[in-house]
C-alpha cells in the first residue's frame, strides 16, 4: 500500500491550462497518474492535456469523480482555489503554489478546517508513490517503489534524499513534500501517522529544516504514540545565521526558537536517528533497516 | 520587508494608534527644525534603523534643550550604531527621529505575530515593556497574555478589554487601550503585516496609553496587493549583493566563510552549506538558484558569489529534476568562457542526464573538479578553498 495517492488517484489539475499547470501537469500524466480532468474558470468545454476543462472544481468532481486534485494556479489566487476544492469536497488538495500571502493561509486552514479535507502544502513538491501515481513537480523516474516513507519541508533536498535511498537499494512506499512555509496543511505529524498505520512503510526518512516548532512537535508525538518503525532525521540550516529568512518562507530564526540544534534534540530524545550531515540519509536508513 | 520607526509611527497614526509627536531628519538642521515645530522643552533623538537594541547602542538620546538636540543629532547623524541586531559591523545610521518627550508612568509591550502551531495570529502583551521580549518569552514565558485571533471576526472588543485587563490597567486607561488594540490588529490585518510590535507601550502620568515605539514587518508574499507600502523601502538598510541578487531573482544571503556555494533549492542549498562546515569549512554564502538553472542565472550566480572577495573555492550543487544537468553543465560552461572565475570550481550535478553532464565537463578546457557524490563534492570543496586561503 502507498498513502495519500495511488492506484485509486483520480486526479483534477487547478489551473491545467497554464503554463505551470500544463507543463507539469504532462509530466504527471506521463506518468501514469490517473488524471481525469482540469479546471480553468472560462475555459470550461475546451480540452487539455487529453483531458476535458471545466470552469470549476464543483463541475469536474461531478463530472469525473475526481478525488484529488494538485493547483498550480498564480499565488494571489491560490488560496481561492484550495478552499474551491475543498468546499466541493475534493478529499486531497495538493498545493504546489510558491509565494502565498500567510493572511491567506491562516483564512484557508481556519476555513478547512471542519471540512473533510487534507491539504498538502502549499510551496511544496507534492506527493509521488513511486510506480502508481505522481501528484507534483518532483521527477519521477529517480524514484523506485518500495518501503521507506519520505516526509520533507524541502523540495530538491527531497530528491537528494530519494536518490540516496535507491544508491542504497531502498524504494519509497510514498515521499511527500510538505511544503516550506510558515503555514501549511499536512504536517510532520499528520504523516507520521499515515506512515505509522501504513503496512508497507517499513522506515521513514524526515527532513526538517529551521524556523517554526513542527520538528519538535514531530517528535513529542512520536515518545506518545511509541512509534516503532526506525525514523532517520535530518536538519536543514545547521549553519544559517539567526533572524534571516533562508529561501523558504517558514525557514527562518526568530527570537532565538526554531535552531536546528534545538530541533535535533528534541529528535534524538524521542530515539529518532539524527544525522548531522545530508549525505548520510541513504546509508543511515539502509543501516536501521537491515539490523 | 521592514520599515522604519518613524514610518510604522506614519501609518499608526493613520489608523488612530496614539503615538508621540515627531518628524524625521536626515540632517542636523532638519533636526532643530524639527525639534522648534514640537515646541517643547525635552525631546527624543532616535536613530532610525531597521535594528533594535538602538538606545543600549548609544542610537537614543533624551536631549533637554535646542543645544542638546543639535549635540545628539550630530552625535548620531552619520555614526555606525552597533546592537546586538546588527552584527559587530553596525548600520551607519542616516535617519533621525525628533520626538517630544513622554512623561512615563509605565512600560508595558503589545504585539502581534503569526503562531505556526495554532495556524493564527496572536496578540501578545506583557506587563514587562521595555525589555527585549524575547527574554521575558524565555524566562518568565507567565508574564506574557495571549488572545488568538479569528481570522472570520478579528480582535474582538472582550479580547481587547481581556488584553487590557492583564496589563493591570484601570478606567481610562482600559478604554485608552482597547481603541489601540483594535486600531492596532486593523492595520495589521489590512497590510498584510507579519509582525507589528510596541516596546514600550507607555502609560503616561497623564493616564494616556500611547506607543513609544513601533516595529512592523510586512509579509513579503502580501506586498503585491500594497503597493504603496512599497515607499517605504529603504534599500541602504540591505546587503548591496543581496540587493543585486534579488534583481536576478536569486536568492542570495552573504555569510562569513570562505567556501562560496550555488544550489538549486531552499533545502538543499541550506544541507550543502551544513555539509561544507562538517567537512571543516565555512560557507560563504546561501544561494538558492532556483527550478531554472539556465546559463543567465548560473553566470548571474557566479557574479553575485565572486563579488565576495573572500570566496577561495565555489560549489556548485545541481539536483537536476525537470532542470536537465548536461542543460546546467553547459550554463556553467558558458558562464565560466566569459567571464573570469579565477578560483576552484567544484561541480556536483545528480538527477536528469547527469552522465552526460559530466561528459561534457570532462570534454570541456577549463578545469573544474568533478564530484560524485554530495560528501565528495563538500570534501573536494572545503580542501580547495583552504588550498586557495594559503
Amino acid at each position: 500500500m502507498s498513502v495519500l495517492v495511488g492506484n485509486d488517484t483520480r486526479l483534477i489539475i487547478q489551473g491545467i491550462t497554464g503554463s505551470e499547470g500544463s507543463f507539469h501537469g504532462g509530466q504527471i500524466k506521463e506518468y501514469g497518474t490517473n488524471l481525469v480532468g482540469g479546471v480553468t474558470p472560462g475555459k470550461g468545454g475546451q480540452d487539455a492535456l487529453g483531458v476535458p476543462v471545466f470552469n470549476t472544481v464543483k463541475e469536474a468532481k461531478e463530472a469525473t469523480g475526481a478525488n484529488t486534485s494538485v493547483i498550480f494556479v498564480p499565488p494571489a489566487f491560490a488560496a481561492g482555489a484550495i478552499i474551491e476544492a475543498a468546499e466541493a469536497g475534493i478529499e486531497l488538495v495538493i498545493c504546489i503554489t510558491e509565494g502565498i500571502p500567510t493572511a491567506d493561509m491562516v483564512n484557508v486552514n481556519h476555513t478547512i478546517k471542519d471540512l473533510p479535507t487534507r491539504l498538502v502544502g502549499p510551496n511544496c513538491p507534492g506527493v509521488i508513490s513511486p510506480g502508481k501515481a505522481k501528484v507534483g513537480i518532483m521527477p519521477g523516474f529517480i524514484h523506485q517503489p518500495g518501503t521507506v516513507g519520505v516526509v520533507s519541508r524541502s523540495g530538491t533536498l527531497t530528491y537528494e534524499a530519494v536518490h540516496q535511498l535507491v544508491a542504497v537499494g531502498l524504494g519509497q512506499s510514498t515521499s511527500v513534500g510538505i511544503g516550506g512555509d510558515p503555514i501549511i496543511g499536512t504536517t510532520f505529524i499528520d504523516m507520521l501517522s499515515l506512515f505509522a498505520e501504513d503496512d508497507e512503510t517499513e522506515g521513514i526518512v524526515l527532513i526538517g529544516e529551521i524556523g517554526g516548532t513542527a520538528e519538535e512537535e514531530a517528535a513529542k508525538w512520536v515518545v506518545d504514540n511509541q512509534l516503532k518503525k526506525p525514523i532517520v532525521a535530518f536538519i536543514a540550516g545547521q549553519t544559517a545565521p539567526p533572524g534571516r529568512r533562508m529561501g523558504h518562507a517558514g525557514a527562518i530564526i526568530a527570537g532565538g526558537k526554531g535552531t536546528a540544534s534545538e530541533k535535533a534534540a528534541a529528535l534524538q530524545d524521542a530515539g529518532i536517528s539524527v544525522i548531522k550531515s545530508p549525505a548520510e540519509i541513504g546509508t543511515t536508513m539502509a543501516k536501521l533497516l537491515h539490523s | 520587508m521592514k520599515i522604519h520607526e518613524y514610518q510604522a509611527k506614519e501609518l499608526f497614526r493613520k489608523y488612530h494608534v496614539s503615538v508621540p509627536d515627531g518628524f524625521v531628519a536626515f540632517s542636523v538642521f532638519e533636526a532643530l527644525v524639527a525639534y522648534d515645530r514640537l515646541n517643547v522643552g525635552t525631546a527624543v533623538v532616535k536613530a532610525q534603523i531597521h535594528a533594535g537594541g538602538r538606545g543600549k547602542g548609544g542610537g537614543i538620546k533624551l536631549a533637554h534643550s535646542r543645544d542638546e538636540v543639535k549635540e545628539f543629532a550630530s552625535q548620531i547623524l552619520g555614526m555606525n550604531l552597533v546592537t546586538h541586531q546588527t552584527g559587530p559591523e553596525g548600520k551607519e545610521v542616516q535617519r533621525i527621529l525628533i520626538e517630544s518627550g513622554i512623561d512615563i508612568a509605565r512600560e508595558l509591550y503589545a504585539g502581534i505575530v503569526l503562531d505556526r502551531a495554532k495556524s493564527q495570529f496572536a496578540f501578545m502583551v506583557s506587563t514587562e515593556g521595555g525589555v527585549e521580549i524575547e527574554k521575558v518569552a524565555a524566562e518568565t514565558p507567565e508574564k506574557i497574555i495571549k488572545e488568538w485571533i479569528d481570522p472570520d471576526i478579528g480582535l474582538t472588543e472582550i479580547q481587547a478589554r481581556n488584553l487590557a485587563e492583564a496589563l493591570s490597567l484601570s478606567g481610562k486607561q482600559i478604554d485608552s487601550a482597547v481603541v489601540i488594540f483594535t486600531a492596532l490588529w486593523t492595520l495589521f490585518s489590512e497590510n498584510d503585516c507579519s509582525l507589528v510590535e510596541i516596546n514600550p507601550l507607555v502609560v503616561t502620568t497623564d493616564n494616556d496609553v500611547m506607543a513609544l515605539d513601533a516595529k512592523m514587518n510586512f509579509d513579503d508574499n502580501g506586498l503585491f496587493r500594497h503597493q504603496e507600502l512599497l515607499d517605504y523601502r529603504d534599500v541602504s538598510e540591505e546587503d548591496p549583493a543581496e540587493l543585486e541578487a534579488g534583481k536576478f531573482n536569486l536568492n542570495y544571503i552573504k555569510l562569513d566563510g570562505n567556501v562560496g556555494c550555488m544550489v538549486n533549492g531552499a533545502g538543499l542549498a541550506m544541507g550543502t552549506m551544513d555539509i561544507i562546515k562538517l567537512y571543516g569549512g565555512e560557507p560563504a554564502n546561501f544561494l538558492d538558484v532556483g527550478g531554472v538553472a539556465n546559463p543567465k542565472t548560473v553566470a548571474n550566480g557566479f557574479k553575485i558569489i565572486l563579488s565576495d572577495p573572500n570566496v577561495k573555492s565555489i560549489l556548485i550543487n545541481i539536483f537536476g529534476g525537470i532542470v536537465r544537468c548536461d542543460r546546467v553543465a553547459q550554463g556553467v560552461i558558458d558562464a565560466m568562457e566569459t567571464m573570469e572565475v579565477n578560483v576552484p570550481v567544484i561541480i556536483r550535478l545528480e538527477g536528469t542526464n547527469s552522465k552526460q553532464a559530466r561528459e561534457l565537463l570532462e570534454k570541456s578546457p577549463l578545469e573544474f573538479l568533478v564530484a560524485t557524490s554530495l560528501a565528495d563534492a563538500a570534501k573536494k570543496a572545503v580542501v580547495s578553498a583552504i588550498g586557495g586561503a594559503q
